[in-house]
């Protein structure tokens, strides 16, 4: 057994999880006062009980975005001075074997990819959700006080642009989860059992 | 595998210790302390953005509590602190310095909308020494809100009879109704029947809902 994981990345993953959870629950239950982008049907809204809880759901969602925000910031940071961010940022080339990644996933390529703790599809993924996670606390800040913060909101082309942006990019953390379980089914057990132990 | 087993242990018992913590979170009312987080961090020191006047359209007439009564003889009731009551017509309101300005209303329900308002600073009838709250609240005392002093006093803070270029209409708050750019809509009462300058916070009608009392943008 060696080990893969540091246990503050450990920590970092797996805090993440129920907080981005909350996150996103507080914020269906704001999005279903004025659901203008998308209608959820409403059976969906009354059976997870979404509707009529507004000022609930903003009062956890602004308090549940610190928590989220300074878990990503002691992540980036642990990953900066650890070094670890060397692992995790895409290098040069590394759309090209993101697409070769794509090849052997989908059983086209038939050679095992070069060994490296994560491959650059993994790269560019676990880069692009960290971005992704700015993106929404930048969002998030210019709705939230988008008008003591206004050069936020402007930069993101206004309120309500930003808050078309913050939405976006929840779905696009839906659509990652999905991605991200569904291939830590397919790398299997010891895989999912380092992200535990730290160790493979 | 002895390691393992304990590993996971560990893994179990602080996800159990973690969804215990934020359980333990959601059960305290998370408001007052995103106010105080807020209210210190930003406050509403800075001014709202302002916009050209052909952006304006007309908002939603969202709420219509405390619109009912008749106005025919309507008048704004002052009190404050140290100071006798006092009642202004609705053209001494209109002799203050006039004011008009273009800014985003903000609805907590997610939509906004540029509105063009004419009116005058509430700054202009609030005696110097102050108190920490105001109260307003519609003639018929169904409406009403609190407002900390700063977000009161602050300069786009508006009583205003016109919007859009065109006399308040009775849904959209006439004869004088508040606009607050730093505050979500809900905070920007129609129909102001009395203003009430006091040292302890003032009930606010959506509060009592449920809603952040300070409401801040």
């Amino acid at each position: 057994m060696k080990p893969k994981h540091p246990l503050a990345i450990r920590w970092f993953h797996w805090l993440n999880f129920p907080i981005l959870s909350l996150m996103i629950w507080s914020g269906l239950i704001i999005y279903w006062a004025n659901d203008a982008y998308f209608s959820f049907p409403a059976w969906f809204y009354e059976k997870a009980h979404l509707s009529f809880r507004l000022g609930e759901g903003m009062a956890y969602h602004f308090l549940f975005m610190w928590f989220f925000a300074i878990n990503g910031i002691c992540y980036v940071s642990y990953t900066l001075f650890s070094g670890e961010w060397r692992e995790l940022v895409p290098g040069r080339g590394a759309l090209g074997q993101a697409f070769q990644v794509v090849l052997h996933d989908l059983g086209i390529r038939k050679e095992p990819l070069p060994p490296a703790k994560f491959n650059a599809a993994q790269q560019i993924a676990y880069t692009g959700i960290v971005l992704m996670g700015l993106g929404s606390l930048l969002t998030g800040l210019a709705i939230y006080r988008p008008v003591q913060l206004s050069f936020l909101a402007q930069a993101f082309g206004g309120y309500a642009t930003a808050r078309l942006v913050h939405f976006l990019l929840t779905v696009g953390y839906v659509g990652f989860f999905f991605m991200h379980v569904g291939q830590v089914i397919k790398a299997g057990w010891p895989n999912f059992k380092a992200m535990v132990t730290g160790h493979e | 595998m002895n390691n393992d087993r304990r590993s996971f242990l560990k893994f179990g018992a602080a996800g159990v210790a973690v969804a215990a913590g934020l359980n333990g979170l959601m059960s305290v009312n998370p408001h007052l302390l995103n106010e105080s987080i807020t209210r210190k961090l930003l406050g509403a020191r800075r001014l709202a953005p302002t916009f050209p006047r052909e952006r304006a359209k007309d908002p939603k007439e969202n709420g219509n509590v405390g619109l009912d009564e008749d106005v025919t003889d309507w008048s704004l009731k002052i009190d404050a602190p140290g100071h006798p009551s006092r009642s202004m017509s609705l053209d001494e309101v209109k002799a203050l310095p006039r004011v008009e300005m273009t800014t985003e209303l903000m609805c907590v329900e997610g939509w906004s909308e540029v509105v063009s308002w004419a009116g005058t600073p509430l700054r202009h009838i609030a005696p110097n020494d102050a108190p920490e709250y105001v109260s307003l609240t519609t003639p018929d005392k169904l409406y009403y809100v609190g407002l900390d002093l700063d977000s009161a006093l602050h300069p786009q803070t508006l009583l205003a009879w016109e919007m859009n270029g065109a006399p308040l209409t009775p849904e959209h708050g006439a004869p004088l109704r508040l606009v607050i750019p730093v505050k979500y809509g809900i905070k920007n009462i129609k129909r102001i029947g009395a203003i009430n300058f006091q040292t302890t916070r003032p009930p606010d009608y959506w509060a009592e809902r449920g809603y952040d009392w300070y409401s801040g943008l």
